[in-house]
């Protein structure tokens, strides 16, 4: 694989953010109530981290130390502001759904944790690429997250009806469980089970060892 | 460059040259972008009002509709206190016209709106605007078909604001609509669905007393005045219902309502 490559594919299944790196877990389980959202967040969310790795790998040279976490939040802070008005301007019944969320992405972990991380020490179109990639790897785990929730929450998705409710003379009892913020936490937590489950090395090492069971007297 | 990149000069130029060029951005999108975002909310509002009245169904009507229709209706502002529309004149001294008057922030405005006390408060709104602005449906004789009032009150999360469309005798629920609130989606949230909303027209807001008699009630709500509550939303439910008990109480559109239309 060529290095641009891995730079754009890894982040997805590799070094996924959600589910490797730990990041941007609490916008996963406030937007995943219905697909539709899920997707206008993944498509916020890429644009910000790529464009803000991009500015700030430009300027990376000359952003003083002492500042650079305070210059890193402007830019993405700059981004998110313009998100936000662009999708109150052309897509106005969505973000009124997503209303506070949109704002909190200058707080999702995966930004600043890229900016940090990565286009502080590299060129722009690598900073760029990496930003859309990890954007993907969240996308990933929010689409599985959204589709799920949205199909047995509501019986719907993307609006379409698929599994006709009892409220509306079906015969689908929906589970009220999906609409609730808990529920993205055991989907997100089988998520990475899953993944892990395949790919052996992202396991994290026991913190301690197990001692074997022991029967003999004044063990303790 | 690089060497000195920690100075303390390079410091102040870099943060002010970021917070110009920012601020810059930010600006000039908001300033391009504002004359269609007012317009998406103006819209947005004014389709709940047709919502409310049952003259927009989301499924098959599309936001090209909303304008012509909504121009049947007759925009006036009410004087809550006195129950009356008010006259042109005063309209004039209080420098509002029903077009651009906003209740929201009239709300805000001491000269415009009145403390609400904790017995009186029954919607957990705090204040109240002193007018508010209604939209009267005439048919063709010129006779009112129908009367939309805003409603606001708090839920679970924030308030809701919404749309509540009474029929001429100024007691029968025609529709509602809500066009923001904080609910969570998919409980409370369902505020918004279209099945819940069929089951308040028809109903009876006044009972025979002249109290308001509307309830949301759990499991069913088959009487005249009462609707079954959202499952798994009992907060939004009973904010619902204070909602109404206030908007159309004695502190709320009551006064006008006995007044003006019931006659």
């Amino acid at each position: 694989m060529s290095a641009t490559k891995t730079i754009l594919i890894k982040p997805i299944f590799m070094n996924n953010p959600i589910a490797l790196q730990i990041l941007g877990v609490c916008s996963a389980l406030a937007v995943t109530t219905s697909l539709q959202v899920s997707l206008v967040m993944c498509m916020a969310l890429t644009a910000v981290t790529a464009f803000s790795n991009f500015f700030i790998s430009l300027i990376r040279n000359h952003i003083p130390s002492s500042i650079r976490i305070i210059i890193q939040m402007t830019i993405i802070a700059s981004l998110v502001i313009l998100v936000d008005q662009v999708l109150k301007a052309y897509a106005f019944e969505i973000s009124k759904q997503l209303s506070v969320f949109v704002g909190l992405i200058i707080t999702n972990c995966i930004v600043m944790g890229r900016a940090e991380a990565f286009a502080m020490k590299n060129p722009p179109i690598p900073s760029f690429l990496d930003g859309i990639g990890n954007g993907l790897g969240y996308s990933v785990v929010l689409i599985v997250v959204g589709t799920i929730r949205e199909l047995f929450g509501s019986g719907t998705l993307l609006g379409y009806t698929i599994l006709p409710t009892v409220s509306d003379g079906g015969w689908y009892q929906p589970n009220g469980l999906m609409l609730l913020a808990p529920s993205a936490f055991f989907i997100i937590g089988f998520f990475i089970w899953v993944l892990r489950n395949r790919h052996d090395d992202q396991v994290e090492e026991n913190e301690f060892k197990m001692m074997p069971h022991t029967t003999e007297t004044g063990a303790h | 460059m690089s060497s000195n990149v920690n100075s303390v000069q390079n410091v102040i130029k870099v943060a002010l040259g970021l917070c110009v060029v920012c601020s810059i951005m930010i600006s000039s999108a908001a300033v391009l972008l504002k004359p269609r975002q007012t317009e998406n909310q103006l819209l947005d509002r004014n389709k709940n009002v047709l919502i409310a009245a049952g003259m927009f169904n989301p499924d098959v009507d599309t936001n090209a509709d909303v304008e012509a229709r909504f121009s049947e209706f007759d925009a006036r502002i009410v004087d809550l206190q006195e129950g009356r529309y008010l006259t042109e004149e005063e309209m004039q001294s209080l420098n509002i016209e029903p077009e651009t008057y906003d209740q929201q922030s009239a709300k805000n405005d001491p000269e415009l709106s009145t403390n609400l006390t904790g017995d009186q408060d029954v919607a957990s709104i705090r204040r109240r605007a002193n007018y508010a602005t209604v939209y009267v449906l005439q048919n063709d004789s010129g006779e009112m078909e129908s009367i939309v009032l805003p409603v606001n009150g708090y839920g679970l999360w924030g308030i809701m604001y919404g749309f509540l469309a009474l029929e001429s005798d100024g007691s029968t629920v025609r529709g509602i609509g809500f066009y923001d609130h904080q609910e969570t989606p998919g409980l409370g949230g369902e505020i918004t669905n279209p099945d819940w909303q069929s089951q308040w027209v028809g109903k009876e807001i006044y009972g025979d007393n002249g109290n308001v008699q509307f309830r949301v009630v759990k499991g069913g709500g088959s009487g005249e005045s009462q609707i079954d509550a959202l499952s798994g939303a009992t907060l939004t439910s009973r904010g619902v219902e204070n909602m109404v008990q206030f908007w159309l109480g004695e502190n709320g559109f009551g006064p006008f309502l006995e007044n003006e239309i019931q006659g």
